[in-house]
């Protein structure tokens, strides 16, 4: 069977060729397999040994991200250890608005969960516009155990709104300090700007509040403290996992204050319904006692935003709650310009204690005839008498004869028309009138009739109540004179090192011994037998003391100033200037009260009530009100 | 007495089963639930899945190896119909799933028929390839290639771009081993560079902006770019020697994408670092070896052509895993064979080996 077999052979050759070639095949898909598995070795030595280092530095700038680490602001206390701002650690619900969607659909789903007030969401709005939309803002604050467990059940619903804990700021005693220790906010663009300028911004990272006004303010870079830095680990949703390493931050440092939190609180009621400011210093340092500017406001509302409603409510007020008065509201002084001026007059000169004017009731200038109180005159003054009554036609002849730039001279050496230079920001320089000032802000000639007035504090003059005070505190203390200070000393939380705020005078003022006594004097019997006599009647340590009356709007030539027909607003500011003990004085104030009439009757009142409290702690009721820290909000 | 049962019965039982392939396997599974234990962070639900997955799929393994090769084939023509039968389903009325219509609802379960045809797609070109064995001609293969193109179209249409490459992979190894003559060979390498732009023009939008990414990840590094880009970082920083198991910071901080299925690669590679990789690809080559030599020493065309295949598929399983996972490859949906989490994938690799065995250990029988 040739056939077969060779058939048979054929097949079987065919068959082993095609072995034969299946297995070349398989040769080369072998090869193709260690090429391929060669080819991703090589990726793998390029990627993990070559590479591997810049890889790895990708693989760490993944999970590690530097957070800043806020310190804790630095605590604001009274002389006596009492908390005027302090922090709390309290929880916000936040909104990034970016990630969040519809904002307005966001709130009203969480206040279904938690309770959200119109005035919240005012106050969110005016933050989003004054924002950027990445930022993480508060729609409530202060948030209860409970509302932070109903929120966090439902937090899946709400993506870009998040429970924070934060450190707020607290003002305890409310509007009785705001103007003096003010208030922080949010950090706005401008200071954003300011602080990039001052190199630093990078202590700044993580922080979202800045100090607005008063102490808050001028100390800012003190309270704030130094940020530190945290390395935490992050998941790829930004989560922090845990932390890595740690520069602790540097608390801000502590504020104790030279005011006394139970003065100011007595001086802010003694005000009652009535506007005004009130500054005693310590003459013999300068350190402030009370500063107090009537009506204030709830610096809280500040903290976390004022809503608009509230903010307006503020601003559109006839009682302007907002300006600092003791700082930066300016008033004609009025009488109690007459010891400085009596001052001026020995200094030059001018006259001697003993000289006498007669007061036939007017002084005659011209044809212009500038009326006293008294409207048939005091008969004979002399200096002492002239300040005990407040004489107004010595004063009108002194000021003639000394003549204006003498008087400008005299008094910018107390301080009057430049600001004092307290460690407070927006204090008003005030107006000392001269020719040379009138010149440049009317570019007009003096008028020695204008000088006049000047003598018994009215015309240009225009102080404010803390220079007033500056100046008697300076009277008081012997011509030695020291910038006023709120803070009396910086107390670092680690170190407790306290860096006391410039005890060291400012000037001293070389007046000659005899004229102090002189005016001293005169200013002890204005409270003994003169217009303060009443008031301080049956005190049980000696005081000096000076009444005065500005006068709010000018009285016709002839006219009599009526005090009820006068419209409330333009009826005239009371003034008094006092300190005590007169032998060696250790509270001197200046206070005004606002369109209340006659100073001795509106504002020397306040003076004793203030003076008795700083130096017999009579009539302590008023610190009832304050609160300690224990009744936190 | 008892002892000469039970010995008996042992070699029943492992009569049909390859040492070397099953001890390759083993250790493989091993390493892969190493892994997955850390890619699920510690957690042991996966982890307990993944071992039932294995046992099925070793069951189906023992199965498939005791089920002579003759068998195989007589199953071949059904089951590639009925497959094809699926996949038109799933083309008519399937179910879409992540944006992809890939799983058919019969009743009881779902299915995903492109998963069968992963076998069905060889075993058919393998038995058609075998009986015209002797007789082929250039219109056997023109035949053949239009058997895989079919299911290939239909899946890639889907889309299920990882799976129609794998098919076509597998079927094509069947094509060139049966003998596909190297003219055409070389004819079909110019029409795919010419065809290139067309396949392009038909590709999906997200197809396209994967084999983008691979050019350029950085173009769009929050995107389609994003998993290339971690787990490539995942993979560089592990360094030589690796981060040590669960400490890998690009795994458990979840900055790679699914990490227990097709990028647990990733995982692996940032904690075992390149002595890791070296030592997975090992096991990858020792399985793959042992196919080939089992593909070399086999009987029939049949059995040469089906085992070749299903040991090139699962090389390549794995190389394009492991290409993707390092950024060589575009991201298409590949599991890393035994070791990404998964039953399907791990049931059809099994079956795979198991036909493996089958064909090994019944060799004997059939020169007969």
């Amino acid at each position: 069977m040739p056939k077969l077999l060779f058939s048979t052979g054929v097949e079987f050759r065919d068959s082993q060729r095609e072995q034969q070639q299946f297995k070349v095949r398989l040769t080369i898909l072998s090869a193709f397999v260690v090429l391929m598995f060669a080819l991703l070795l090589a990726r793998f030595v390029f990627l993990q040994v070559l590479q591997r280092d810049h890889y790895h530095t990708l693989a760490e700038a993944n999970r590690i991200s530097v957070v800043p680490a806020t310190p804790g602001r630095g605590v604001v206390t009274d002389r006596n250890g009492l908390e005027l701002a302090y922090n709390y650690t309290g929880h916000t619900l936040e909104i990034t608005p970016s990630k969040a969607g519809d904002v307005d659909t966001t709130i009203d789903s969480l206040g279904e969960i938690v309770e959200i007030s119109p005035r919240d969401r005012r106050r969110f709005r005016q933050l989003l516009e004054e924002s950027k939309s990445f930022e993480s803002l508060p729609i409530r604050t202060r948030l209860s155990d409970e509302e932070i467990a109903r929120f966090a059940a439902r937090r899946y619903r709400f993506p870009g709104v998040e429970i924070k804990a934060r450190l707020f700021r607290y003002y305890p005693q409310g509007e009785m300090f705001s103007h003096v220790i003010g208030y922080i906010g949010r950090i706005n663009q401008k200071e954003l700007d300011r602080l990039d300028e001052d190199g630093e911004l990078a202590n700044y990272r993580g922080t979202d509040y800045i100090g607005k006004i008063g102490i808050e303010q001028s100390y800012e870079r003190v309270l704030h403290g130094t940020t530190g830095v945290e390395q935490v680990e992050i998941d790829s949703a930004g989560r922090a996992v845990r932390l890595l390493s740690r520069t602790p931050p540097t608390s801000g440092a502590n504020l104790v204050l030279k005011l006394d939190a139970g003065l100011q609180a007595l001086a802010y009621k003694a005000f009652g319904d009535r506007r005004g400011a009130l500054v005693a210093l310590d003459p013999q340092t300068g350190g402030v006692l009370a500063f107090v500017s009537r009506p204030g406001f709830d610096p809280n509302l500040f903290v976390d935003g004022i809503d608009p409603q509230s903010w307006n409510e503020l601003r559109n007020s006839p009682d302007r709650p907002m300006l600092n008065r003791a700082l930066a509201g300016t008033y004609p002084p009025g009488s109690t310009f007459k010891p400085f001026m009596a001052l001026a007059a020995l200094t030059t000169g001018k006259r001697t204690p003993q000289q006498t004017i007669n007061d036939p009731g007017y002084f005659q200038f011209g044809n212009h005839r500038f009326r006293d109180d008294a409207e048939f005159g005091h008969g004979a003054v002399d200096m002492y008498k002239s300040i005990v009554v407040s004489c107004d036609t010595y004063y009108y002849m002194l000021a003639n004869d000394l003549g204006i730039d003498a008087i400008a001279k005299f008094m910018s050496r107390l301080g009057f028309g430049s600001r004092t230079g307290i460690d407070l920001v927006g204090e008003a320089a005030g107006i000392l009138p001269s020719q040379e000032w009138k010149m440049q802000r009317f570019k007009q000639k003096w008028f020695a009739g204008e000088t006049v007035s000047i003598g018994i504090g009215q015309g240009y003059n225009s102080y404010t109540p803390l220079q007033l005070a500056s100046a008697i505190a300076t009277v008081a203390n012997d011509g030695v004179m020291f910038r006023p200070h709120v803070v009396d000393y910086i107390e670092d939380l680690r170190t407790k090192v306290r860096t006391p705020v410039e005890p060291k005078p400012l000037r001293n003022l070389g007046l000659n011994p005899d004229h102090i006594d002189t005016i001293k004097k005169a200013l002890v019997g204005v409270n003994k037998e003169g217009t303060g006599s009443s008031v301080f009647a049956g005190a049980e340590y000696t005081s000096g003391g000076k009444t005065g009356t500005a006068q709010v709007i000018a009285i016709k030539q002839g006219d009599k100033y009526v005090e009820g027909r006068v419209q409330e607003r333009f009826r005239d500011h009371a003034l008094f200037i006092a300190y005590a003990p007169a032998e060696k004085p250790t509270i001197a104030l200046a206070l005004v009260v606002e369109n209340a009439g006659f100073g001795a009757r509106a504002a020397a009142p306040i003076a004793r009530q203030v003076i008795d409290y700083y130096l017999l702690g009579k009539g302590g009721d008023g610190t009832a009100e304050l609160k300690r820290v224990e009744s936190t909000p | 007495m008892i002892a000469y049962y039970v010995r008996r019965f042992a070699r029943l039982f492992t009569a049909h089963i390859d040492g070397p392939l099953l001890g390759s396997v083993l250790l493989l599974m091993a390493v892969g639930l190493v892994v997955l234990y850390s890619a699920s962070n510690a957690g042991w639900t996966r982890v307990s899945g993944q071992m039932v997955n294995m046992l099925v799929a070793l069951v189906v393994m023992w199965i498939v190896a005791n089920v002579p090769p003759h068998f195989l084939m007589r199953l071949a023509l059904p089951v590639f119909v009925i497959g094809l039968v699926l996949l038109v389903g799933v083309a008519l009325k399937g179910e879409v799933i992540n944006g992809a219509r890939r799983w058919l609802n019969v009743g009881v379960t779902r299915i995903q028929p492109s998963e069968l045809m992963k076998i069905a797609a060889p075993l058919m070109l393998a038995w058609y390839f075998h009986r015209y064995e002797g007789t082929l001609r250039a219109g056997n293969f023109v035949l053949g290639a239009l058997l895989l193109l079919g299911p290939v179209g239909l899946i890639a249409r889907q889309p299920d771009l990882g799976t129609a490459v794998l098919i076509l992979a597998s079927g094509s190894y069947v094509l060139f081993l049966a003998g596909l003559s190297w003219k055409i060979l070389a004819g079909l390498g110019v029409a795919a560079l010419a065809g290139a732009p067309i396949v392009w023009s038909m590709m999906h939008g997200y197809q396209r902006q994967r084999i983008l990414t691979l050019i350029d990840p950085m173009e769009d590094p929050l995107g389609t770019g994003y998993h290339t880009i971690q787990s490539t970082i995942a993979v560089g920083s592990g360094g030589v020697t690796g981060k040590g198991w669960m400490s890998g910071t690009q795994t458990h901080l979840d900055f790679i994408p699914e990490r227990t299925t097709d990028f647990i690669f990733a995982v692996y590679s940032e904690e075992f670092g390149l002595l890791g990789n070296m030592l997975l690809m090992g096991l990858f080559l020792l399985v793959i070896v042992r196919g080939l030599v089992i593909a070399s020493s086999a009987p029939t065309l049949f059995t040469r052509l089906l085992a070749g295949a299903i040991t090139l598929t699962f090389f390549t399983y794995a190389f394009v895993n492991m290409g993707m996972v390092s950024g060589i490859l575009p991201v298409v949906g590949v599991p890393l064979p035994m070791i990404s989490y998964g039953g399907t994938s791990m049931v059809s690799i099994c079956l795979g080996l198991g036909i493996l065995m089958s064909i090994h250990t019944h060799r004997k029988l059939l020169h007969t």
